[in-house]
């Protein structure tokens, strides 16, 4: 690992705008620190500062501080009763250790698996070394994405967190140098295209200081489903984050966002505008999970994934709709 | 086996403990490996550096650090209720290097070093962390506890017992890591049976594959009794 300055300011004034590279849980930035992939010469812990805590909002939402970890999100009374989605994504996600070490603000800005950006002997790397072409694209991509994808970039946005919160339609509340914002996490995140360095609307110094959940929709039932190679501590090959309300059989509101198939955490409008008003049956889901992987550029390795994204929508929205 | 670490200047070794009988059958046949594992432990209760230079970073969690213009920095550490001031830390060293590197509390294994395998698994403030991922200048006034902190040969620690007395290891090499997880997953709210506590051990691998045996050692401390494997 190469050398690095550190500093542990505690007040929010001090911490935003800071150039260094914030560290939190760590999980994400010193395993590539030590890979080599990322090579920060300034560190900023912000552990200390005030934002571990979860809010209820007068208007029924919830405030999540950055530093909240993730097992104390997941285990939340307020979280498990009403953004269960969230906690099951959360408890799917890596291991006991790793969600007590990772917190919320930095789950947010996980980082791609693909063993070409993880590796820098590995050459082609445009998310990595911006330029350099896409080694996945004709070499190893079994876990690659399949939605988002471009001829520069076709790496899977990894976390399951993100997939629930987009979901439940989150807004990132972000404190930079020029004040503080709201990015709701649909605009939050971008697709690779030419520039796949880029992967999120962040500023140089922009410090994410709390995540913010609507009031949960009323009647609906929450699912987090994910598919993959082992029983735990993997990641999804295919997941779905269902959020439906079903009324006299019929489809009153639905939302659907998919994890381990996108480019970034994948909300389809398709797949929800194929069901709004229709009637909750197995036909239907299976149509409107058809419209969810309608664009999807399969590779061949995970062509597999476009077939298992479908079943995995379609069981998710079975099991919010039983 | 290795060669017996060299001792600087600053260090002595400790006597070693005689392993003391508590009827425990089992632990018996563990006679040889306990004594080399106290002589190693003992090193490392010795081998502590004590920093001349003036603290950069304090113990109090609440302390801020401001911008330090070199990469080596003063800390202290709480490990396993003893105080360690740790001068000329570099900022780059891992929890797990210190541990084993600078304080020759060995106990805590490096297996991948990436977060993946759970060998390196510490308490930091009472919560299982992979200590590979976690920078140790991070940890400056937290506790941290490792796997000798939790019990002794003589005064083992439940799960250590139960890890003895189910054979839940082979090579034992992730041993530690698994006994630091699931004396943390005692205070988890995790559920009864035994696919909670696989769920609840995820975080560790065990190459031998002892899984089995570790469920029950684990089960038999939480005071559930362990399903029958089906043949």
């Amino acid at each position: 690992m190469q050398t690095f300055t550190y500093e542990k300011p505690l007040t929010l004034e001090k911490a935003a705008g800071n150039r260094g590279r914030f560290i939190a849980g760590g999980t994400t930035l010193v395993d590539l620190m030590k890979l080599g992939v990322e090579v920060p010469p300034a560190v900023v812990d912000v552990t200390g500062l005030p934002l571990a805590q979860v809010e209820v909002l007068p208007n029924g939402g919830l405030r999540i501080g950055a530093m909240v970890r993730n097992s104390d999100l997941a285990n939340h009374p307020k979280v498990q009763e009403s953004y269960a989605v969230l906690s099951q994504a959360l408890l799917s996600g890596a291991s006991p250790q790793l969600r007590n070490m990772a917190t919320t603000g930095g789950n947010l800005l996980q980082r791609t698996r693909c063993p070409y950006f993880r590796d820098p002997s590995a050459g082609a790397c445009n998310k990595r070394n911006p330029g350099t072409g896409c080694a996945a694209i004709e070499g190893h991509h079994r876990m690659m994405a399949v939605l988002g994808t471009s001829d520069s970039c076709i790496a899977t946005h990894p976390s399951d967190m993100c997939v629930a919160m987009t979901a439940l339609e989150a807004v990132i509340v972000i404190e930079g140098a020029k004040g503080k914002r709201s990015v709701p996490i649909g605009e939050f995140y971008k697709l690779p295209g030419t520039t796949p360095n880029v992967e999120n609307v962040l500023e140089p110094g922009d410090l994410i200081t709390h995540v913010e959940l609507p009031t949960p929709v009323a009647g609906a039932k929450q699912v987090y489903l994910k598919l993959r190679d082992r029983a735990s501590y993997e990641f999804a090959l295919a997941s779905a984050a269902v959020i439906a309300h079903v009324e006299g059989g019929h489809v009153r509101s639905v939302r659907v966002a998919m994890g381990g198939v996108g480019t970034r955490p994948w909300r389809s409008h398709e797949a929800e505008a194929a069901l709004m008003g229709k009637a909750a049956t197995p036909a239907n889901f299976r149509i409107a999970a058809e419209a969810a992987l309608k664009n999807a550029k399969p590779h061949p390795e995970n062509a597999f994934k476009v077939e298992l994204a479908k079943r995995c929508v379609t069981r998710a929205l079975k099991m919010t709709t039983a | 086996m290795a060669d017996s670490p060299k001792l600087r200047e600053d260090q002595q070794l400790l006597e070693l403990e005689p392993l003391t009988e508590n009827g425990h059958g089992s632990e018996k046949s563990l006679a040889g490996s306990v004594s080399r594992r106290t002589f190693i432990s003992g090193l490392g209760a010795a081998g502590l550096v004590v920093g001349a230079h003036p603290l950069a970073i304090a113990a109090e969690p609440t302390s801020e650090v401001g911008a330090q213009e070199s990469s080596a920095v003063a800390a202290a550490v709480l490990i396993n209720g003893k105080k360690y001031d740790i001068a000329g830390l570099e900022t780059r060293v891992t929890l797990l290097d210190l541990l084993r590197e600078r304080l020759y509390l060995t106990g805590t294994k490096k297996g991948c070093d990436h977060g993946q395998c759970g060998a390196c698994t510490v308490h930091v403030d009472g919560r299982r962390v992979n200590s590979c991922l976690t920078l140790a200048v991070m940890v400056a006034g937290k506790e941290v506890t490792t796997i000798e902190g939790i019990g002794q040969p003589g005064n083992l620690h439940p799960m250590q017992a139960a890890f003895v007395e189910h054979d839940g290891y082979q090579c034992g090499y992730c041993t530690s890591g698994q006994i630091m997880s699931a004396v943390a997953l005692l205070k988890e709210p995790i559920g009864p049976t035994d696919e909670d506590v696989q769920h609840g051990m995820a975080g560790n691998i065990c190459r031998c594959g002892a899984y089995p045996n570790i469920v029950a050692a684990v089960q038999q401390v939480r005071g559930h009794s362990v399903n029958p494997v089906a043949s």
